[in-house]
């Protein structure tokens, strides 16, 4: 586990001495840790009702409310999974475009200076920090509550994350092009064109679809704080305890989940 | 986070080839712009829109500054509460998911029968965000950190062990076969053979989980589940902004700190 605590021949004992210190200590900070947090979250017993509520949750799960699956008039099942995905796509492409200035700030062999690429650095990770949750309910504020809230949140959240994969991209690629480029005499935008961007396209496109997997994923809790897609059913039906209407929402997002998992990983693997 | 570092395909050396691929090429993309133009109609979203809304982002951000210091001595209790639900959640997920992915590993003879339905429950387990399983355990168990715990224990147990089970087919298969030779029973090859190999991945895993637990603790509280997200609810409820702002402030200092601390952590053990 730690190769460097392989003692030198002629201080063996000191050493294993040592590293039992250090393992008693490390040891003792864990049970502290662990006492400390037993103490927060209490279990404050199962409630009378639990029995009851549990088997009304196993009841509406094994017994989904298919009727929900197609309403006509509105608020259906379809509806919200189709907003689910609409949301998701828009935002993993907003954040695909806005990354791309921020990618090449941060990476060290396209920026001018290490000032510029750390202080993109920098940004990108303050921006990744935000929980898009929260992002959301910003923009709920600014634009309302509905989809496009929710677009916003996953745009600007998803631009820390794809910024940063995009940067190690755009640092790993080949330099040969690009000096053969610039020694021909091409002028910055051409090196750019015919010499990085090639290089980089399947791999960025890889990375937004792997980013789209995980939007699909953020955007069916959107809707918990009431920024569109299936979410906002969802948080209806289990403040109603709507146990049958739950399971279906529940499916509905498995399948979702799924099937775009499947997709996305057929089309990333034949683009690199 | 599969990635295969591939160099960019080279463009085919017969020009006849370059034909019908660029046609492919074109078809991808009006496909994709016709795309964004549905869903863009689908949601409204529209750059006039937030055009309009921006003004308000902005007076909204005005109101958030300066951020309210003296709200910090009460949140600080809930932040530590955010912290030990996901302390928590983490190592009991963890401990769930040692036994699951000794069963999923293809490499330490477990039957096939056996191995595939563990590994399609792992998934499906994985599909759910963590915040549907808070609601739904809130709605059990009722408001409070207990519903919190137990849907980070779900949330990290689906990550962990798949995490876990791929590393353990990836160990060095010597070690396991020389142990059999020897007459060794499995109970033997797991603890002597598997474990020293993979130990190392799992506390790495273990604390990479961490670190996205203590993101996700963070925002339960808006469905109830305990935890710091409950005070930001109400103070964006009551239109404190200053008060939501040193609540965000506080989150990202401690998400900062304990990222580093473990990723220091974790560059050690690997």
């Amino acid at each position: 586990m730690k190769p460097n605590t392989k003692p030198a021949p002629g201080k063996t004992s000191g050493s294993a001495f040592r590293s039992r210190i250090r393992f008693a200590l490390i040891a003792l900070i864990v049970i502290v840790v662990y006492y400390w947090s037993i103490q927060g979250v209490r279990f404050e017993g199962i409630q009378g009702t639990a029995g009851t509520v549990s088997k009304s949750i196993l009841q509406g799960f094994l017994h989904p409310d298919w009727s929900f699956v197609y309403i006509p008039e509105g608020e259906d099942l379809l509806r919200g999974l189709l907003d689910t995905l609409v949301i998701s796509i828009l935002g993993t492409v907003i954040a695909a475009v806005v990354c791309i200035p921020f990618a090449f700030c941060a990476s060290t062999n396209m920026s001018r200076g290490l000032a510029v690429s750390g202080s993109g650095k920098i940004l990108l990770s303050v921006i990744r920090v935000f929980p898009e949750i929260i992002v959301a309910i910003l923009f709920i504020k600014a634009v309302g509550p509905g989809s496009f809230a929710g677009v916003l949140a996953l745009g600007i959240h998803s631009v820390g994350m794809l910024g940063k994969l995009y940067s190690e991209t755009i640092e790993n690629i080949d330099r040969g092009p690009q000096e053969a480029l610039i020694a021909s005499g091409a002028n910055r935008l051409q090196v750019l064109r015919y010499a990085v961007l090639p290089q980089v396209i399947p791999q960025f496109l890889s990375y937004s679809l792997y980013r789209f997997e995980i939007n699909i994923r953020s955007a069916t809790t959107l809707g918990l704080v009431g920024a569109g897609g299936i979410g906002t059913p969802l948080i209806f039906a289990l403040q109603v305890r709507n146990w049958n209407r739950v399971g279906i929402i529940l499916l509905g997002i498995i399948a979702l989940v799924v099937v775009t998992d499947l997709v996305s990983g057929w089309i990333r693997k034949r683009i690199t | 986070m599969k990635t295969t570092v591939s160099p960019a395909s080279p463009n085919p050396a017969a020009p006849g080839m370059e034909a019908p691929r660029k046609y492919k090429q074109i078809a991808g993309w009006i496909v994709l712009v016709a795309m964004i133009v549905a869903c863009s109609i689908r949601t409204e979203a529209t750059p006039y829109q937030l055009i309009v809304g921006l003004p308000q982002m902005g007076s909204l951000l005005q109101d958030m500054f300066p951020p309210d210091w003296s709200y910090l001595p009460t949140i600080w209790g809930p932040m530590m509460e955010t912290l030990q639900i996901a302390i928590l959640g983490t190592t009991l997920g963890a401990l769930l998911a040692v036994p699951v992915a000794l069963l999923c590993a293809s490499n330490l003879g477990i039957s096939r029968w056996v191995s595939l339905p563990t590994r399609m429950v792992l998934n499906l387990v994985r599909t759910i965000p963590d915040l549907l399983f808070a609601a739904i355990f809130v709605a059990v168990f009722g408001i409070g950190p207990f519903a919190g715990m137990l849907a980070l224990v779900f949330f990290s147990f689906g990550i962990i062990a798949k995490l876990t089970f791929e590393a353990i087919e990836a160990i060095d298969p010597g070690p396991l076969e020389a142990m059999s030779a020897v007459g060794a029973n499995r109970l033997q090859i797991i603890m002597y053979g598997v474990v020293p190999q993979a130990l190392p991945y799992f506390m790495s895993y273990l604390l990479y989980t961490f670190e996205v637990n203590v993101r996700a603790a963070a925002v339960l509280g808006l469905v109830g589940a305990g935890g710091i997200g409950l005070l930001l609810d109400r103070s964006l409820g009551l239109f404190r902004y200053d008060r939501a702002a040193i609540i965000i402030l506080l989150t990202l200092a401690i998400v900062l700190v304990i990222d580093y601390g473990s990723t220091m952590i974790r560059r050690k053990l690997l």
